[in-house]
């Protein structure tokens, strides 16, 4: 539920455009912060297994200055919401926010009658790019994640998709 | 060649020397972490993840700059770049090989320390002028980090002064001819504790450059990004390259005041152009093989406590150093011969 009303720029300089979305696709800085336990897939995306680094998207800065891509990783409890949305208003443009998992995405199992703890959904109150379902999903779903942000922001998909037989 | 020549040669060489360092040391650390931790690291963009450091570049630069609420905007402007610029200026003393350096002064070893206590002077007017507590606590910690460290690094840079009896720093290397014996952290016959002398060095430098197991500076786990912390973008990544920079000086100061800087393990010289080569190769071999160790390091130790890291400073290494300079004037009176 993005408010902000973004003002396409008033010149195109293409080339430039597409040499600086490469640059920007292939150094994605996430945000250090969990909220649950998708936070917990997401250290294992960055450790020896799977490998965030590959795609340089390795460096988690501390401080939300220093990021590009928020990554909601997790429940966000009412108590929370503010502290989630000051750190997404303290990053730099551009940025981009990802949707972890189904409390994430839509509150997840915490959708019940009379609830009154949870946010249902990270959209209710960021703009958010990639939704990644899965409770949590597994690191190779972030990683797919990353790269459809990728595919985002460059126009064009790093390496040809699976299709299933 | 005429002077002007030279002199604009020089500055473009030491320019995209520190500029190119500070780039790809950055992969070599993404790469070594990568491989400590038993990952592969960027091997995505580029070939072997070697164009990691050009998408880097071309998003820091392309991120937006503002300033946040509150800041002092010269000092927070102004502080990057006095990190970054003495780091540079240091490198028109430093001898590459016997005849490639840009000025052979013969007080290059002061002007170096000169210039690198400026480095924390931009720390903190960084950390002060972002208007932000933690990186304000983490520019007192860097503060009192330096001033700590600076005091066994300068005793111990006495000490190399006072056995090769000049502040030159092609003179010290020159001292250093021959077989490898003759580097100075074997030579025993000098000072009975020079490979503690070497040792004190390097631990110091890696202090002054705020490198991990001391990089107080950016204490992430406790203080957000340190005094970084509000820096967006290009701010960021110009401290970034002051620092790579910081760390280029310190391991060459350690590879020309111990290891022999430009001279080869054999009594082996060419004059003319091969010989700058093999004197630059030998050099840099050296000096990326401290730099490696730096890094080695980072990725091996855990951050110390704040109090621990001081009381390794004020209690063994300023009383080691104190000692080493004693021992080696009394040697240096008692057997001048040696």
């Amino acid at each position: 539920m993005g408010k902000e009303v973004v003002q396409p720029p008033i010149i195109h300089f293409d080339t430039l455009d597409k040499i600086l979305g490469l640059g920007r696709a292939n150094s994605l800085w996430p945000m250090t912060f969990g909220l649950a336990c998708c936070a917990i897939e997401m250290m294992a995306t960055g450790a020896a297994r799977f490998d965030l680094a590959r795609f340089g998207a390795e460096v988690f800065r501390p401080s939300p200055r220093q990021c590009d891509v928020m990554i909601v990783a997790g429940t966000i409890s009412k108590k929370m919401e503010p502290a989630v949305k000051t750190l997404y208003d303290q990053m730099p443009e551009p940025k981009w926010v990802i949707a972890m998992g189904n409390c994430a995405i839509s509150g997840g199992p915490f959708v019940f009658e009379g609830q009154y703890g949870i946010v249902e959904g990270a959209d209710k109150f960021l703009p958010v790019d990639i939704y990644i379902p899965g409770c949590p999903p597994r690191p190779e779903a972030l990683i797919e994640g990353i790269l459809e942000l990728e595919e985002k922001v460059t126009g064009h998909r790093r390496w040809p998709r699976v299709e299933a037989k | 060649m005429p002077e002007w020549l030279r002199v604009i040669l020089f500055i473009i060489f030491v320019l995209s020397f520190a500029g190119l360092n500070a780039a790809y040391l950055v992969w070599c650390e993404r790469k070594g972490a990568g491989h400590i931790q038993r990952r592969i690291g960027p091997k995505e963009v580029g070939p072997f993840g070697l164009l990691q450091p050009l998408a880097d570049g071309a998003k820091l630069m392309s991120k937006q700059l503002f300033l946040p609420k509150g800041v002092d905007p010269i000092l927070f402007m102004v502080a990057p770049l006095m990190v970054m610029v003495p780091a540079i200026m240091s490198f028109c003393v430093i001898p590459f090989s016997e005849t490639f350096v840009a000025r052979e002064i013969n007080l290059g070893l002061l002007m170096i320390f000169a210039f690198a206590s400026v480095n924390v002077l931009g720390l903190l007017l960084g950390s002060w002028g972002s208007a932000n507590k933690y990186a304000l606590i983490a520019g007192a910690r860097c503060v009192s980090q330096n001033v700590a460290y600076e005091i066994p690094m300068l005793i111990t840079t006495i000490t190399m002064v006072m056995v090769t009896n000049t502040m030159n720093l092609n003179e010290i290397v020159r001292s250093q001819a021959g077989w490898f014996i003759h580097w100075h952290i074997f030579r025993l016959d000098m000072s009975l504790l020079m490979p503690v002398s070497f040792l004190i060095f390097f631990v110091c430098s890696l202090a002054e450059t705020n490198r991990a197991p001391f990089d107080m500076a950016e204490a992430e786990s406790e203080l957000i990004a340190g005094a970084y912390t509000e820096y967006p973008g290009m701010g960021f990544g110009v401290f970034f390259m002051g620092e790579y920079a910081n760390i280029v000086i310190g391991c060459a100061l350690t590879a020309i005041l111990f290891l022999g800087g430009w001279q080869a393990p054999i009594p082996l010289n060419f004059g003319g152009f091969l010989g700058v080569l093999w004197g630059m190769s030998w050099f840099f071999l050296k000096l990326y093989a401290l730099i490696f160790t730096v890094i080695w390091i980072r990725w091996t130790y855990p951050r110390t406590q704040f109090y621990e890291l001081l009381n390794l400073s004020w209690k063994v290494l300023i009383p080691i150093s104190l000692f080493n300079l004693i021992l080696t004037a009394l040697q240096i009176k008692i057997f001048p011969w040696l």
